[in-house]
């Protein structure tokens, strides 16, 4: 192997941590820090274990270690007209492809295209033991065992070191446009799923309080028909506002303020009913909220719309800076922490405390 | 006939007398079959070459005596095999000599379809079709369809993490499932996942999905249903061999499209589907394809000249379009009745589910053909192509002693070549009982471990569905000891008895 795989370093260094009851901080580059609750414990620095290991365009699948960053994947998969449809969002220009997955975080292509984890393979994972596991692989299709890859996807390195991931990739879009519309929240985004239920090729869907914005990608005849469909104003380069939002270089997200939330929730009719200023994306299934209001009542009021809240930036990140777990939910979560990381030395209490 | 459960994996002590008094308290009228001819139509699956009987079988009709049913279990130790329709491939539903056979078939009511919000909310037992015809009035349907839609349930989808024809631009089974509700083996009620498309926390709705009833029983599933595409066209293209065929499918997703639904049949496979449903194939072909594609109006026709053009440059001298829904149906009438269609030519089939890199195809059939030789038995070839997922059906007769172990074992080197070249054993059948030796061959003991770590943290005592799916590590001795692969014993770590 090249000198760029440290998987066998690495699993010795967790190896000791969990012999000596060290609690690990896995970090990437360290772009989201400011995610989760306060990281602590000795960095386990993943940034050389780094490279593609393999890319077959016809076979849409990409293998690349978790320290590769976003932009070199990006960059050979656009020379072969291919893309991460789930549109991993840049928070800084060395965003880790293994950070962005242990944080499972997605862009606004998310509703249509799917998310980090629908796009998941497999994964070379190491545990809380020290041991070197492999699951899934690199074919589409694989039901053998559980779902071990998925599973660990948005657990910020809670179950385990990612070592390598394989995942899906597809066709750029051969033509791609953003509009603007004068719409209202609610009816613009019904307006949106009137035109994917039409066929087109709705790829995002954002509110900002004043515009509806749509972005189509597909064929040139696809996108030219969502047009037509849609109407609107389109922008002269259709990647800013989006490449804007997915790496929250938007007002909204740069002034300074009070603490920086994610809802996630149903789809419509319902909208959060909190103080602050708003941002919709995700046809109205993802909010981004500063607020002052308190954990409590933003999560009181995920709950009540049947979805769920994060503090993604700012805030208490000694408290629940995730929603907290149902009873049920809670325990199992104990249990499969037990089952992955025995010692409690991985990311100790970065999701939730206690685990 | 000899049990196919290892005495490892029987090691319960049932008092069945007391287990039929608790049950029956348990559960109303008719709700317990404990006569042999009663409980007879369960001691299979769709793998009907493994037969076992339960102790009892326990038909509940509400999640109450579900509890019931399991919190019993729990206090006597009494393993518990959940059932949906009973179609898997794998064995998966194959009753334990020692344990309860849970069957979810009264759980047969669509709760709602929120046709505004595209969410169908359902009982485990809902047939797979019955979603997508409750969903049709509104334009919607529900994308993963398995060729057993008919008859299986949507709970045992969620269990194998079924796929279908439409999984390579829909799907898998765990890309359109939004919520499960189940009860854990201690009676425990849980819901996991929602209507929002992520969830706090881990993501343990992966972990359920194409977890074999091993985590917990399924008692409500919501899904997400997707609008009908305006447009549909089926392409029907012939070649010469099954190589050039195969490069088709590599080179149609080269060039940036994804087909709503990419198969191929080989000749026999085409021989035996024509003879059967008369859908028009060309029999004298090596290999077909069938290529789905839609979307709006003008899209599809963009792409059905681009796949044409491409079909063409890639060898296919017959290319036909369907013209209008009937033959569009016909098309499609030969491959979903393809596994049918082997039965009429055959006493017995038996379906492999390997999942491949596309580019290993060639290779992988010529290694085929010479297994098939060399077995001599025949296998016939039916491919999810697009997405890699083969299905050879290897040709038996289930009353020639010996035939049908020959087969198990052709079937177990044609998995070891689908690993071999860098794909899986189960591609959506699961691996159930049938292919849990050949999990000793893909994965290590670490891997292995870490499963039944998995396992343990839903099921400590280990009840649910045991013997299946994850190999213990004496199962992986006692195989690879038999069993050397490529001149080196798997899980050399492991003591060999
Ligand atoms: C000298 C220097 C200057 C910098 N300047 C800037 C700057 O000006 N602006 C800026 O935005 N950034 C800056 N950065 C940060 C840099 O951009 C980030 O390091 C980078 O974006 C990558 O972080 P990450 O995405 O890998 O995720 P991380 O933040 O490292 O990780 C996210 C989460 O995933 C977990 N995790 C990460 N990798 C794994 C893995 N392999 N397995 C399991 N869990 C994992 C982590 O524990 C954490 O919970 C600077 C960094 C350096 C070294
Ligand atoms: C002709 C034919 C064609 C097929 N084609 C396909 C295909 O194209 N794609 C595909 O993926 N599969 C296919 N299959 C396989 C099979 O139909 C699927 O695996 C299906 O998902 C099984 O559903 P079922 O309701 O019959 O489950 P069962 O066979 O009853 O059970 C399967 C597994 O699920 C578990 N289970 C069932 N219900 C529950 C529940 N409520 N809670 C927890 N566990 C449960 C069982 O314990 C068992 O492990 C085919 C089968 C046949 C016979």
């Amino acid at each position: 192997m090249t000198s760029n795989d440290h998987g066998d370093t690495l699993a010795q260094q967790v190896a000791d941590a969990a012999d000596n009851g060290t609690p690990l901080c896995i970090r990437g580059r360290g772009s989201k820090d400011f995610l989760g609750r306060t990281p602590k414990g000795d960095v386990l620095d993943l940034s050389a274990h780094s490279g593609i290991i393999n890319y077959e365009p016809t076979e849409l699948v990409l293998t690349a270690r978790a320290g590769t960053p976003l932009a070199e994947l990006e960059a050979a998969l656009s020379e072969s007209g291919q893309m991460m449809p789930f549109e991993p969002p840049h928070f800084g220009d060395a965003s880790t492809i293994g950070g962005t997955i242990a944080a499972g975080l997605s862009g606004p292509r998310r509703p249509w295209a799917g998310s980090a984890r629908d796009l998941i393979l497999g994964m070379r994972l190491i545990n809380g033991q020290g041991e070197n596991m492999r699951f899934g692989g690199e074919v589409i299709k694989n039901v053998a065992g559980y779902d071990v890859s998925r599973l660990a996807t948005g657990s910020y390195g809670t179950l385990g070191v990612v070592l390598d991931v394989s995942m899906k990739v597809l066709p750029l879009p051969e033509a791609e446009v953003s509009l603007r519309l004068d719409h209202t929240e609610v009816d613009g985004f019904n307006a949106v799923e009137q035109a994917f239920r039409a066929g087109l090729p709705v790829s995002g869907a954002a509110h900002d309080g004043e515009q509806l914005r749509v972005r189509l990608s597909g064929t040139k005849l696809a996108v030219d028909a969502g047009i037509r469909h849609l109407g609107g104003e389109q922008d002269d380069d259709p990647t800013t506002f989006w490449h804007a939002l997915r790496d929250h270089r938007l007002p909204l997200f740069t002034d300074d303020g009070p603490a920086l939330w994610r809802l996630s929730l149903p789809p419509l009719p319902d909208t959060p009913d909190l103080p602050g200023k708003r941002l919709a994306d995700w046809g109205g299934q993802q909010h981004w909220l500063r607020t002052d209001a308190s954990p409590e009542q933003v999560f009181g009021e995920a709950e009540r719309l049947g979805g769920h809240a994060t503090c993604f930036r700012g805030g208490d990140r000694e408290g629940d800076v995730f929603q907290p777990l149902s009873p049920g939910v809670r325990r199992l979560h104990e249990r499969v922490k037990t089952a992955f990381d025995p010692k409690g030395i991985l990311n100790p209490g970065r999701l939730y405390a206690g685990i | 006939m000899a049990s196919v459960y290892r005495t490892e994996d029987c090691q319960f002590t049932v008092d069945r007398d007391a287990l039929i008094r608790r049950l029956g308290e348990a559960l109303q009228g008719d709700n317990l079959l404990v006569d042999d001819e009663a409980m007879r139509p369960y001691e299979c699956d769709g793998l009907s070459g493994y037969r076992q009987m339960p102790q009892v079988v326990a038909i509940p009709e509400t999640v109450e005596e579900v509890r019931q049913v399991l919190r019993t279990c729990s206090e006597m130790n009494v393993p518990v095999v959940a059932r949906g329709s009973g179609t898997s491939l794998s064995a998966g539903a194959l009753p334990h000599p020692q344990g309860v056979l849970l069957s979810l078939a009264r759980f047969n009511q669509i709760l709602d379809i929120d046709h505004d919000r595209r969410i169908a909310t359902l009982q485990p037992g809902v047939r797979n079709l019955a979603i997508s015809e409750a969903a049709a009035p509104y334009g919607l349907y529900y994308a993963p369809d398995p060729s057993s839609q008919i008859a299986c349930s949507i709970g045992g989808n969620v269990a194998e993490n079924a796929g279908g024809v439409h999984c390579l631009k829909y799907g898998l089974t765990v890309h359109n499932v939004l919520e499960v509700t189940m009860i854990t083996m201690d009676g425990e009620q849980v819901t996991i996942g929602s209507e929002a498309l992520d969830s706090p926390g881990f993501d343990l709705l992966a972990a359920i999905t194409g977890s074999e009833g091993m985590l917990g029983v399924i008692v409500e599933i919501k899904v997400k249903l997707l609008p009908n595409p305006p447009t549909k066209d089926v392409l029907l293209a012939a070649f010469n061999d099954v190589e050039t065929a195969g490069n088709a499918v590599a080179g149609i997703i080269a060039a940036g499209i994804i087909p709503g639904g990419l198969e191929m049949m080989d000749g026999p496979a085409i021989q035996a589907a024509e003879d059967f449903v008369h859908a028009g194939y060309p029999t004298e072909a090596a290999a077909i394809l069938i290529c789905e594609l839609d979307g709006s109006a003008d899209d599809v026709e963009a792409q059905r000249e681009h796949v044409c053009r491409l079909l063409e440059e890639f060898g296919s001298e017959d290319i036909r379009v369907a013209q209008n829904d009937d033959e569009k149906a016909r098309f499609w009438a030969g491959r979903k009745a393809a596994f049918p269609a082997v039965g009429r030519i055959s006493p017995d089939y038996y379906c492999i589910d390997g999942t491949i890199p596309r580019r290993q195809l060639a290779y992988v059939l010529q290694e085929m053909q010479k297994l098939s030789d060399d077995y001599g038995l025949r296998v016939v070839n039916v491919f999810h192509a697009g997405d890699g997922n083969l299905h050879p059906l290897v040709l038996y007769d289930g009353n020639v002693p010996g035939e049908f172990e020959r087969t198990e074992e052709l079937g177990g080197k044609i998995l070891e070549l689908c690993i071999a070249v860098g794909g899986t054993v189960t591609g959506e059948h699961g691996v159930g009982m049938e292919k849990i030796n050949q999990m000793c061959v893909q994965f290590q003991t670490p891997d292995l471990n870490q499963f039944r770590a998995l396992k343990n943290a839903f099921d400590p005592q280990g009840l649910l569905n045991p013997g299946k799916a994850i190999p213990t590590l004496n199962r992986c001795a006692e195989f690879g000891a038999m069993h050397v692969h490529h001149g080196e014993l798997p899980h050399p770590d492991i003591p060999r008895f």
